[in-house]
């Protein structure tokens, strides 16, 4: 299968470990990566902000970037970008009253996939350790993000992929399903109810005595894991990507602040 | 009205009385965040509702079959409702009831004012209603030498600490059992000091408190939770019995309804009734529920008014994203389960409606540019705890972003020197509206990198950005971005042979 | 123009784009194959489950059972048209006598007064259907259930249902309704979750609920 990756912005710029292990799980299920160079943000900081107008070309940019015939499905490894590509895309066409880009839109979105949805509903993937070669030998909690959750309906998706890792062992967040804060724009307009929501986030994972947290978004895990960098906590985040590439042979470390620590290594 | 020559009003006329933030939701918020037993209160009353609730819908295996069915209903009558507006008034006025109608607040509290006047008597008892909380009924009566008795044990609890509600079911949930009983202390009389704090003390207080009011009493004032097209009929969903002891023992009884309360027909509340006591208190059914239709001769109050409200009401159906805010039942689980609720509490959304519903139905209800009212539908992180609790599958996100659009539109046309954060979307909009754009972008990648130093975090960021760091770090950002890295890879983009990312470079990524 | 006719014009103006009227889809259960026996043990569940004795006998044990239970009462009222075996075992010989037992009757034509009402230690009703997934009991004003004020007023509710009126699921129960009665629909005794959401039962209306099923 030629699958085509959306890395999202965040991702691109600040995270390509998690594209790059997103890019390395697939080819290890002997499948064909391709990279459409002009996607860029799928467009949902503006739409969820009220910026329309500034959103329209964002999102004619990724649908004109992923309206091709080059590839047969797309993936991301976001919820919530994925979510902004299925169903906010033609809205903002809509709301923009551009009829052939809405149209489009609804193409592209119908192709896209969110990583566990693809690797469980599409390439079949029910054991990462047999499947995959994972190994990531951790105590690790995992934060189902509200994009994923409650847009996707990814139910237990990805912890179910992580659960068939080799050597990890998962812990139960408390409060899982209750929303990290992040929320774009929301953690810098309401900054306060924002941090407080990070803070009580940030204590359930630290209850569960987990060397990580886990999760499918890199903007929450990058709310979490810098709430946890400036509260000197040792726990960090790392993608489920990350943990679905990791092997025997080429282990993910888990040492230290590992999202944060991510980036910089 | 000037404009009547059109022959329709202009649209959208808004409403007035208890509907608008007085400051922004940020700075509210932050006051009420510091408040570490409010915070206390709500989460563990929030806590045990959403149990609650969780547990007596999962029981039902047509839930999700209601709520469709539900949505749809409410979705009717909102499409047909003139019609039915006619159809009820018809009904309830055969049945020997009176109908009255009001535009906004004022209109309503005047015609209720004289509906009182006109009995003789300076006292009334009233249960619970959002929509005369909503219009401000209680003071304005109190103004014109009428006192109104809240008989409801969390709105006794409201008027006698001489508070405000915080939620719409529970309009004393800010307040934890110890609080209330102070409360009682200091303002009831003849209360035993000895009262402990049990729930059921306090309920055996309020009951003594009340009693002599109700058998007394010969004007209550309701709202209603339902009123039913094809019959006239009216229902009162409640707990306590103070609802029945006000709908069945007074000669004059004063409903006051907003026009979107209708369903159908009889039969649609089947659905609702299964809806709503599960959504709101987590019971498979609320202990009273009250239906009457006019009046019944020798049975219960024989001078009965219904007045029908706008107060705003047209204006949110005008707007074709945002009328759907219009199905609220007021089951109150959106802010139950919200987590932005959970920690401000109800005060810091100003209006009558807080929680997620608040901050969609008051700028709705009185235009965006009204007061403070347009922080409210940024107060949420569009978690969608909220939408995916309402029974009538209100979908809140959307209209939350939907009037940050109008907002972000209404400011935009008074051509103002841009915000940060006009700033801030102009320019993404430019970097993320063509990959190469981005990738041009990216290319500064490591002079952040060398900005974050040694530690490779960043600790506080200029201007808006500062929002973050005030509580969180941000990573150093990487030397290069995928898409660099990529092209290096693969030469020209996409033009190298599959296969080619290997398992060793993410152990690049991985390894210190 | 009258505030009727601008409302009504404001609305018509807000639907100007003339909003599609949806079909309803009623996919949930409207009608329900469990036995009577299943829905006799369901109503007792969730009745017991809101604090009301609940007490299954044959009808023909029924007047003895209720002479029973209020045994501890000097006053009672019924409805007009409660059926009058019920009450055919209760110590009834004149009133005030020691160990019998007061009953009054309340009908439109002949209402007690709120205080007579007030005075009572129990008012026994029937009632009109009951739903059994809900535990709620309804009334509909009709002669064995008598006006509404009868059973709020009286601090103890006894209820007597017959089995037969048992229905599982609330649109079988409206079913059976006359929409513009005056009803109240009774799930256990008075409550309120109006302190930190936590149900207690005895605030305004009867504190006491006692039902009665007739097999
Ligand atoms: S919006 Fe929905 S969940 Fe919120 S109070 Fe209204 S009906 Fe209930």
């Amino acid at each position: 299968m030629r699958i085509a990756l959306f890395a999202t912005c965040i991702v691109d710029a600040m995270y390509p470990r998690t594209a790059r292990a997103t890019v390395s799980i697939l080819e290890r299920l002997g499948h064909e990566v391709v990279f459409p160079p002009g996607q860029a943000c799928c467009g949902q900081m503006h739409v969820n902000s009220g910026y329309f107008a500034e959103a329209l070309p964002v999102v004619a940019n990724h649908v004109k970037a992923f309206d091709t015939d080059d590839y047969d499905v797309a993936v991301a490894p976001s919820g919530s970008c994925v979510a902004s590509v299925k169903h906010q895309h033609q809205l903002v066409a809509r709301r923009c009253g551009d009829g052939a880009l809405e149209a489009r839109a609804a193409v592209v979105g119908a192709r896209t996939y969110e990583l566990s949805q693809l690797l469980t509903d599409v390439l079949g993937v029910t054991d990462a350790a047999g499947q995959l070669g994972s190994h990531f030998p951790h105590k690790v909690t995992y934060h189902p993000s509200c994009h994923g959750m409650r847009l996707l309906h990814l139910g237990d998706r990805q912890l179910n992929l992580l659960a068939t890792v080799g050597g990890i062992e998962l812990v139960e967040l408390p409060e899982a399903d209750a929303c990290c804060g992040f929320g774009g724009t929301f953690s810098l307009k309401n900054a306060d109810v924002s941090s407080a929501m990070m803070e009580d986030k940030a204590a359930n994972i630290c209850g569960t005595g987990a060397e990580l947290c886990t999760g499918g978004d890199a903007s929450c895990l990058m709310h979490i894991g810098g709430g946890l960098s400036r509260q000197g906590s040792e726990v960090g985040t790392l993608h489920f990507a990350e943990i679905l590439a990791s092997t025997l042979e080429n282990p993910v470390t888990a040492a230290g602040n590992v999202q944060l620590a991510g980036a910089r290594r | 009205m000037s404009n009547t020559f059109l022959g329709m009003p202009t649209l959208p006329v808004f409403g007035r009385g208890n509907l608008n933030a007085t400051e922004p939701f940020p700075q509210a918020a932050h006051r009420e965040l510091g408040n570490a037993q409010l915070r206390a209160n709500l989460g563990h009353a929030t806590h045990t509702i959403r149990d609650k609730r969780l547990k007596v819908v999962a029981e039902l295996p047509d839930w999700e079959d209601m709520r469709d069915a539900g949505s749809a209903i409410k979705n009717a009558t909102m499409a047909q409702l003139p019609a039915l507006l006619e159809q009820f008034e018809a009904n309830f006025t055969a049945r020997g009831g009176t109908i009255h109608w009001a535009r906004d607040a004022q209109e309503a509290n005047e015609i209720a004012t004289a509906l009182i006047r006109e009995t003789g008597e300076t006292e009334v008892v009233k249960v619970k209603s959002m929509a005369t909380q909503e219009i401000g009924l209680n003071e304005y009566l109190e103004g014109q030498g009428i006192s109104a008795l809240e008989t409801d044990l969390a709105e006794l609890i409201v008027q006698l600490d001489h508070d405000k509600p915080s939620h719409i079911l529970v309009p004393a949930i800010h307040k934890n059992r110890s609080q209330i009983r102070e409360i009682f202390l200091r303002e009831m009389e003849d209360v035993d000091p000895a009262l402990g704090n049990e729930p059921a003390r306090l309920a055996e207080t309020a009951r003594r408190h009340l009693r002599k009011k109700f058998l007394s009493a010969k004007v209550a004032v309701s709202g209603a939770n339902f009123g039913l097209a094809d019959t006239g009929t009216l229902a009162v969903v409640e707990s306590e019995g103070n609802g029945r002891m006000c709908l069945t023992l007074p000669e004059t009884l004063i409903t006051v309804m907003g026009i979107e309360k209708l369903l159908p027909s009889w039969s649609d509340l089947e659905v609702f009734m299964q809806l709503l006591p599960r959504s709101s208190t987590g019971e498979r059914m609320n202990p009273y529920t009250s239906l009457w239709t006019g009046t019944t001769p020798g049975d219960g109050p024989q001078n009965v008014h219904l007045v029908l409200l706008d107060n705003g009401r047209t204006a949110a159906l005008a707007d074709e994203m945002g009328r759907t805010a219009l199905n609220c039942i007021r089951c109150s689980a959106c802010m139950n389960v919200c987590p932005v609720y959970e920690r401000t509490g109800g005060h810091a959304y100003g209006s009558t409606y807080p929680g997620p519903i608040g901050a969609i139905l008051s700028p709705l209800m009185t235009g965006i540019k009204s007061e403070e009212n347009n922080s409210l539908p940024y107060a949420s992180s569009l978690c969608g705890a909220c939408f995916d609790a309402c029974p009538v599958k209100i979908n809140i996100p959307e209209i939350l972003v939907h009037l940050r659009g109008e907002d972000v539109d209404s400011k935009r046309a008074k051509a103002k020197v841009p915000t940060q954060t006009d700033l801030l979307m102009k320019g993404a909009e430019w970097a993320f509206s063509a990959g190469s754009r981005l990738n041009l972008l990216e290319k500064g990648l490591p002079a952040g990198r060398l900005a974050a130093g040694r530690a490779k975090v960043i600790k506080k960021l200029p201007g808006i950005g500062g929002k973050w760091t005030q509580s969180r770090d941000i990573p150093a950002p990487p030397s290069q971005s995928f898409r660099q890295w990529w092209a290096k890879e693969h030469g020209a983009p996409n033009a190298a042979a599959p296969g080619t990312t290997g398992e060793g470079t993410i152990s690049e990524g991985g390894r210190p | 123009m009258s505030a009727r006719e601008e409302i009504l014009d404001r609305i018509k103006s807000a639907l100007r784009d003339s909003p599609a009227v949806p079909q309803i889809p009623r996919n949930y259960r409207r009608e329900t194959d469990k036995t009577a026996e299943q829905r006799l043990g369901q109503l007792v569940d969730r009745l017991e489950d809101y604090k009301a004795n609940v007490f299954v006998v044959p009808a023909a044990g029924a007047p003895a059972r209720l002479a029973e239970l209020l045994a501890g009462c000097a006053s009672i009222v019924v409805p007009h048209g409660l059926d009058p075996q019920l009450l055919s075992a209760l110590p009834r010989t004149g009133t005030g006598d020691a160990g019998t037992l007061a009953v009054a009757v309340d009908s439109p034509e002949r209402p007690l007064t709120v205080a007579a009402l007030d005075a009572v230690d129990a008012v026994v009703t029937g009632a009109a259907v009951a739903v059994s997934e809900t535990g709620t009991i309804m009334l509909d004003g009709g002669p064995s259930q008598g006006r509404r004020i009868i059973s709020l007023v009286p601090d103890r509710h006894v209820c007597v249902l017959r089995a037969a009126d048992i229905v599982e699921v609330l649109p079988e129960a409206m079913a059976r309704l006359e929409a513009t009665a005056p009803q109240t629909w009774i799930s256990g005794p008075s409550a309120t979750s109006d302190i930190e959401l936590e149900r207690v039962e005895g605030v305004h209306g009867p504190r006491t609920l006692d039902v009665l099923i007739l097999t």
